[in-house]
């Protein structure tokens, strides 16, 4: 009898606090969906309206209509600044996985004088603030004239993605047994034979936990692309999210749906991916 | 062993191995797989540093163009006697100590409740993804609105709950609202805590907690013995991770407060960038930015000797 009542007690006690951390976890970003979709006479009141009475995607839908009187630049021009994230993560996306993957397999792989060192000196990046190296990179992105451009973006966005996708990128490789590449070298193939026919294919899912993780870096990012786009023609929906709260009044429905749609495409790849991302924050949260 | 160009010279032992029969040295492959993110690096990451280096030797303020001054370590000995510099490294490491510490024991509790079988877990699990797939700036935005002065939903909460009588201008007092940005944070960052010490939790051998039962030690005991000498690698790794991010936390506090009110959230990546960017102080900016990535180091390496003896201890 004694027993049967604390394991009911146990399961009630697992159903209160597993409530909580839903709540926790879902409420405060619920309120953000919710505020994006409520007229703002309805997400003005005092005490607020917790439920909208008149939902509306009016907000979402002045984001995709072309210029209409009355929208404010920031939303009119919403739709850029996904177009910007979009391509420039992508493109950072394949370059970083192209070129990370060759020095990846040289470190796992390979016996070269300085590897070690070099090893280090990928980790000390990962340390730098980015503000120190922005004023040069700011000079030399004009002189080449990548200012407000989505490559120059593409490009030192590489700075941050490139260390981090060859370190977790050689951990990843490391865990292929060798055996497996050196009968591929018995039967004739060349290292770099080795590389494309054994090891990237046996490690593909590190290489979409990579690609994932790059993605999800390059759509975050917030300060590169806040000092050096000025234009819709590279700025990114970090930092124009930022703008809805402008010069005059805030638009917080506007600015909520603006939060709601810069978030879906890094919460899809969440949900879809997670058991890549889970995996991949392990292997490289131990190694790093 | 190198020539006189420093590459590494393909020497008898240089070509030992397999890759000796086709013609390419391991080395100089090594050095050719390499060489993309080398160049790529070199320019983006080192030259930037070295360039930055230089002018943090320099009185280099953009706003007198005409004079520029070698002045050695000046820059380095003015931010290290200004007050307001050193204030914000407090701020920095006061946000650090209580989000990474807030991160980790709330991340210890939720990774130990999931890690108990009931049903609905591999639901909770799927969605504590949520709130660490929410962008940076997002997440600050949606917590500014919440913690809004005259519309946000925790003046209204609190005011329907009876806890306020008038609605409260949360971010404009110094210390609240430094604390509510580290709420924000933690809320924020705190599943990747999860994620590591769940996939650690599960790689712990069901036999070993038999065996204790057999031998008749208690849960408590059980957790003490087992569960957290089994933890704690993850965990300090999560900490030194998590360190050496908030101690460079920047972007939510540049959406949620712009380092104020009164300067209460102005951490020491903000107000370089203050420094740089508004006061156009070049010199100065980079001398500080090389102490905060000395900071940084220095803390990193305390931890990674205690990582090193804890690989030697287990």
């Amino acid at each position: 009898m004694k027993h049967k009542r604390r394991t009911i007690l146990r399961s009630i006690l697992i159903f209160i606090a597993g409530l909580l951390l839903l709540a926790v976890i879902l409420l405060p970003y619920a309120w953000l969906v919710i505020s994006s979709i409520t007229e703002t006479s309805e997400l003005t009141a005092v005490p607020p309206c917790w439920i909208p009475k008149r939902p509306t995607l009016q907000k979402y839908r002045d984001m995709f209509t072309p210029d209409v009187l009355g929208v404010s630049e920031t939303a009119a021009m919403f739709k850029y600044a996904m177009a910007n994230s979009a391509v420039v993560s992508f493109f950072v996306t394949v370059v970083t996985l192209i070129v990370a993957s060759l020095a990846a397999y040289a470190f796992a792989r390979l016996e070269f004088r300085g590897r070690e060192q070099m090893l280090l000196g990928i980790v000390a990046v990962k340390m730098l603030p980015a503000i120190s190296t922005m004023v040069a990179l700011y000079v030399l992105l004009s002189k080449v004239q990548l200012l407000d451009t989505r490559t120059g973006l593409v490009l030192v966005y590489l700075s941050f993605t490139l260390p981090f996708a060859i370190w977790i990128m050689a951990g990843f490789f490391q865990t292929i047994p060798k055996e497996l590449e050196e009968a591929a070298r018995i039967d004739g193939t060349s290292r770099l034979g080795a590389l494309f026919h054994v090891i990237l294919p046996l490690s593909a899912p590190g290489l979409v936990s990579t690609a994932i993780f790059v993605f999800m870096m390059s759509w975050d990012e917030f300060f590169y692309p806040l000092i050096f786009t000025s234009t819709y023609a590279a700025k990114t929906v970090p930092v124009a999210i930022t703008e809805f709260a402008g010069r005059h009044a805030i638009d917080y429905s506007a600015m909520a749906a603006g939060g709601v749609l810069a978030s879906i495409p890094p919460i899809v790849l969440a949900f879809i991916f997670q058991r890549y991302i889970i995996s991949g924050l392990t292997a490289g949260g131990i190694k790093g | 062993m190198s020539g006189p160009s420093g590459l590494p010279n393909t020497g008898p032992l240089g070509s030992i191995g397999l890759g000796a029969k086709r013609g390419l040295s391991e080395s100089r492959l090594a050095l050719l797989l390499i060489l993309p993110s080398l160049v790529l690096i070199g320019g983006i990451v080192l030259y930037p540093i070295l360039n930055n280096l230089v002018i943090s030797f320099f009185d280099y303020n953009l706003t007198i163009p005409w004079a520029r001054p070698f002045i050695g370590l000046r820059n380095y000995v003015e931010v290290l006697t200004d007050r307001e510099f050193l204030a914000s490294v407090g701020r920095a490491a006061y946000f650090t100590v209580v989000s990474v510490s807030l991160e980790l024991v709330l991340g210890l509790l939720i990774a130990l409740f999931l890690n108990v079988d009931f049903r609905g877990r591999a639901f909770l699990k799927t969605m504590i993804i949520l709130p660490w797939a929410v962008p940076t700036v997002v997440n600050a935005i949606m917590w500014k609105w919440i913690y809004d002065a005259n519309y946000g939903a925790l003046n209204g909460l609190l005011m329907q709950l009876g806890m306020i009588d008038q609605y409260q201008a949360w971010l404009a007092k110094p210390f609240t609202a430094m604390n509510l940005v580290i709420l924000a944070d933690v809320w924020h960052q705190t599943p990747f805590v999860v994620f590591i010490l769940l996939a650690t939790l599960s790689t712990i051998p069901e036999s070993l907690y038999e065996a204790a039962r057999v031998d008749g030690a208690g849960s408590l005991q059980a957790f003490r013995k087992i569960t957290l000498p089994f933890l704690r690698p993850a965990f300090l790794i999560v900490l030194v991770i998590r360190t050496m991010e908030a101690f460079r936390v920047f972007d939510i506090i540049y959406v949620m407060t712009a380092g104020g009110p009164a300067n209460g959230t102005q951490v020491a990546t903000y107000y370089t960038y203050v420094e740089t960017f508004r006061y156009l102080n070049m010199g100065k900016g980079a001398a500080q930015s090389f102490i905060i990535s000395a900071l940084i180091m220095l803390v990193s390496i305390v931890y990674i000797r205690l990582l090193k003896q804890d690989d030697t201890a287990y």
